[in-house]
């Protein structure tokens, strides 16, 4: 019974995240166009694209590139339907993994050099958010003693008093996965132009659907993370939640494109140092 | 129930992404163009983005005038996108070669090259009669997908 209702949770989540992340990623264009002065797109801008890439002609270069657009939709949407069934974060974080790796492997099975250079930027951005994410998970591993969501859930003081640090770490990986300036380095968000659209430069028509489609899974994924620092009350949680979406907003649109070289020494440096400080203090007051 | 189709085809006139091709323009037609993307402007509240990547857009903007040299290029463009797709020739060199229309090495307007939807007039255009053009293009893809009738005038014109 107790799987039964897991996999329930799992499933009606997966479809409210897939709504859920089109409207975020709607509310972000209208926002970043009221910072810059513009009216903005309708709050549904992001499903008519997705609609409108789905009746697209295909055009697909290889198989091999369609094959790693469903594997990297596949992916996220498990990751996410691990989430909401309170499962391990562990296991979360690998298949959020195997979707960013087939999101390259399909960037870089064509000749494209604009494909090639934004692959490659984007393992970089995947090897600098990643050990953040994971010292993260170790964190709350250490804290709660265990690695599922459901012990995180079981907590009566917010995980947010005792992981700051950590939470910090956290936004900046969620920055680097958003590809939000300074760190639209693989492929830039729309209005942008970095290297055509770097690691989405080939995938077109319904490859691209599903690929914007997987984003917004990631971005509900990261702050489902995100969510975890407060897990007490549904009030402070959903505070948490738009007071972090609304740095990173206000952070992209301040800040200029950067290039991967600052992204490592200044993102992956100081982000390291600020989790390592939190978990010695964690280690501290055990 | 609304089916998928009718879904598809009302995102077809609600997200048309530009890419815009510079054929040899003066440089007048690409400023009026950018210009549409500004905040006085704001093309993006109709939907419409400016990619980089003619197999991301659904309307191609042509500026200036068709040589020897770039017809090549831009033939190449075009065949990148994928249908459903629009082409907007933008300005009196797009039209027809404009000014430039008997230098030798000239082969004349965007229609020699590819067929296009809409013609935009001026030199150069103004924003408004570029963003015109754009909803225009609209107008023929709705035609193309049997949405609605063929009206008797093309052009636009904003002056
Ligand atoms: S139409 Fe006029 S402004 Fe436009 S490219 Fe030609 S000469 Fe320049």
């Amino acid at each position: 019974m107790m799987i039964l209702g897991k996999l329930l949770l799992g499933v009606i989540g997966l479809a409210l995240a897939t709504f859920i992340g089109g409207f975020i990623s709607g509310l972000d264009r209208k926002i970043t166009a009221r910072m810059q002065s513009r009216f903005g797109p309708p709050l549904a801008q992001p499903f008519y694209d997705v609609l409108k890439l789905w009746g697209k002609a295909p055009m697909a270069v290889n198989a091999w590139l369609v094959l790693c657009a469903y594997l990297t939709l596949m992916a996220s949407a498990l990751s996410v339907f691990l989430f909401f069934a309170q499962s391990d974060l562990l296991l979360i974080f690998f298949v959020m993994t195997i979707g960013a790796v087939f999101q390259v492997m399909g960037a870089l099975s064509v000749n494209s050099p604009f494909s090639h250079v934004g692959a490659q930027r984007e393992l970089l951005q995947m090897f600098t958010y990643e050990p953040l994410i994971i010292l993260v998970i170790i964190g709350i591993a250490m804290h709660t003693g265990s690695f599922s969501i459901a012990s995180i859930y079981a907590l009566d003081t917010p995980l947010l008093y005792s992981m700051p640090f950590l939470y910090v770490a956290l936004g900046i990986a969620f920055t680097i996965k958003l590809r939000k300036s300074p760190f639209d380095i693989s492929a830039s968000h729309h209005g942008h132009q970095e290297i055509v659209r770097g690691v989405l430069t080939e995938y077109t028509g319904r490859q691209l659907a599903m690929l914007e489609v997987a984003h917004w899974l990631d971005v509900v994924l990261l702050l489902g993370l995100c969510s975890l620092f407060w897990s007490t009350s549904a009030i402070g949680l959903f505070l948490l939640l738009a007071v972090t979406y609304f740095a990173e907003l206000f952070v992209d649109n301040v800040s200029a494109r950067l290039t991967w070289g600052w992204m490592i020494k200044r993102a992956l440096g100081p982000g390291v140092a600020l989790a390592m400080v939190n978990l010695l203090w964690l280690y501290a007051i055990k | 129930m609304i089916n998928l189709k009718e879904w598809i085809n009302k995102g077809r006139l609600k997200s048309p992404w530009v890419v815009h091709f510079d054929c040899g323009s003066c440089n007048g037609c690409d400023i009026e163009i950018l210009a549409c993307l500004t905040p006085v402007h704001d093309v993006e509240r109709f939907g419409i983005i400016n990619v980089g990547n003619p197999k991301h857009a659904d309307v191609l903007l042509v500026s200036g005038t068709v040589n020897h040299r770039n017809k090549i290029a831009l033939k190449n463009i075009y065949d990148q996108m994928a249908e459903p797709k629009a082409v907007i020739a933008i300005g009196a060199c797009g039209l027809s070669g404009g000014v430039f229309h008997d230098c030798y090495n000239v082969v004349g307007g965007v229609n020699k090259v590819i067929p296009v939807d809409v013609y935009v007039p001026g030199c150069p255009p103004r924003p408004e009669a570029i963003i015109d053009g754009v909803v225009v293009a609209l107008e023929q893809i709705k035609i193309k997908l049997g949405l609605a009738e063929a009206p008797a005038v093309h052009a636009v014109h904003m002056e």
